[in-house]
């Protein structure tokens, strides 16, 4: 079995730390944002912009180790790192396994808040 | 600035990410402080030179201007250098972390930023800033805006530098009697009076004060900030002066008490103008031959009985611009060879 998207040992303590209330509209912001997140990756790629492509990575990455999105946090990361060779490339499909693990995040934080 | 408690603090959040400005401003509040937020650097820096802030929480990677730049921006100016920054960010390497303390960052959390560790480096931080603030008051009330202006840019160093200036020396005529006639309270509300009204013509000519002994000023026009046509300037502030003193003093007489009267000497030159005493004491002034001249002419005036005596290099610089009566010659107290002087010629008074 896959390991779930979400830690939630991470997930509780950022509750605990900012109230479940707040997380849950945090939740939200997070999933109104992170389309836009990779909606710029994929510009990025397209436009062959190194800088936007990379930003927009670190972004994404920033944002999974806040929710405890440690799998999206990974690829988030691994795309900022390799930015150069990434955009280079531009071969869209290095974003397909991003874009899916997103739509795994988002749902398990829906869950999470729904909770 | 109005004093802050520790949980009190005004904050500045610098974010491009929606999520971490919303997180970071949330701890923030938390933590008892009111914090701002701005999602870019340029933004940050309007807001920076439009309110006052006592921390700044800076993201590094942004679009438009990036946190390098804010840093940078930030030291270069005065201010805002003191503002303490910390750097929050999920970048990559060791090397911008380097880069951000080397651009004078006070300290850098990694994100996602720890509730605890933020609340401690926060506390850490403004309780520097607190003293820093102190300070910076306490050099307000000591130092003339220029000096504070010129410590604050070329730091603090004992010795001087040749300048060329105007030097003035101011006292009330027959303080001390006046003094001894009246309760010591009253003599120090006089005094803070006649100070209040001497600084603002002083400062409205752009003389700095160098020296306060007792009733006695010594005032600098030209350093530390090189001052263009500095000897009219004296000139010209050395006349407000008598005319506010003859004003004041129509006020004293009319509520039964006795006028005051002041006498300025002024000189202008070379003289050697720094800071002088110790390192944990020291003053601004200058010292050289003109700063004697200017001392006896001060002394001069009551013999002279006139308010206002300048020496030839003053007298020169004022070209026909200001009415003057020469004096010829006069001997003062410590010099061998005698002084020529000259009387400005006071509008509304007379010694």
């Amino acid at each position: 079995m896959t390991d779930p998207a979400i830690d939630v040992a991470t997930f509780r303590s950022l509750q605990e730390a900012a109230g479940a209330e707040f997380v849950a509209e945090l939740v939200g912001t997070f999933l109104d944002e992170a389309p836009r997140m990779t909606g710029q990756l994929a510009a990025a790629l397209a436009a062959g912009d190194e800088e936007m492509f990379r930003r927009a990575a670190h972004s994404l990455k920033s944002n999974s180790m806040t929710f405890g999105a440690m799998a999206l946090e990974a690829l988030a990361r691994g795309l900022e790192l390799d930015a150069r060779d990434v955009v280079k490339a531009g071969d869209p499909g290095a974003l397909v396994a991003l874009a899916a693990e997103q739509q795994r995040v988002a749902a398990a934080l829906k869950e999470l808040r729904d909770a | 600035m109005r004093e802050r408690g520790p949980a009190d603090a005004r904050l500045l959040v610098v974010d491009d990410n929606k999520v971490n400005r919303l997180l970071l401003a949330r701890q923030l509040e938390l933590a008892g402080h009111r914090a701002a937020t701005a999602e870019n650097g340029r933004v940050a820096l309007e807001m920076l030179r439009r309110e006052p802030f006592d921390l700044v929480l800076l993201d590094m990677e942004m679009p438009e201007m990036d946190g390098f730049q804010v840093l940078e921006q930030m030291v270069g100016d005065l201010a805002l250098r003191d503002v303490p920054v910390i750097v929050t960010s999920s970048l990559e390497g060791i090397d911008s972390v380097v880069r951000c303390i080397g651009l004078g960052a006070e300290d850098y959390l990694h994100k996602p930023v720890n509730p605890v560790l933020l609340k401690a480096r926060l506390s850490a931080s403004l309780e520097k800033k607190r003293l820093r603030d102190r300070q910076k008051e306490l050099m307000r009330r000591f130092a003339t805006p220029e000096v504070e202006k010129d410590l604050e840019t070329s730091g603090f160093a004992l010795g001087g530098k040749r300048v060329e200036a105007t030097v003035m020396f101011v006292d009330i005529r027959g303080f001390t009697t006046l003094a001894e006639s009246q309760p010591p309270e009253e003599t120090i509300e006089l005094l803070n009076t006649y100070y209040t009204l001497m600084f603002d013509a002083i400062a409205g000519h752009g003389g700095v004060v160098s020296l306060m002994i007792g009733d006695g000023l010594m005032v600098i026009f030209g350093a530390p900030v090189p001052l263009p046509g500095h000897a009219e300037a004296a000139v010209r502030a050395a006349l407000e002066m008598v005319e506010t003193m003859a004003l004041f003093s129509v006020e004293r007489t009319a509520a039964g008490k006795a006028p005051l009267k002041i006498g300025i000497g002024i000189a202008s030159g070379t003289m050697v103008a720094g800071y002088v005493g110790t390192n944990e004491r020291a003053t601004y002034t200058c010292v050289g031959d003109v700063v004697n001249v200017a001392s006896r002419l001060e002394s001069h005036t009551k013999a002279a009985q006139r308010p206002i005596l300048i020496d030839a290099a003053t007298r020169a610089a004022l070209g026909e611009r200001v009415p003057v009566e020469p004096l010829g010659p006069v001997e003062v107290k410590g010099r061998a060879a005698p002084v020529e002087a000259f009387a400005v010629v006071a509008l509304s008074s007379s010694a």
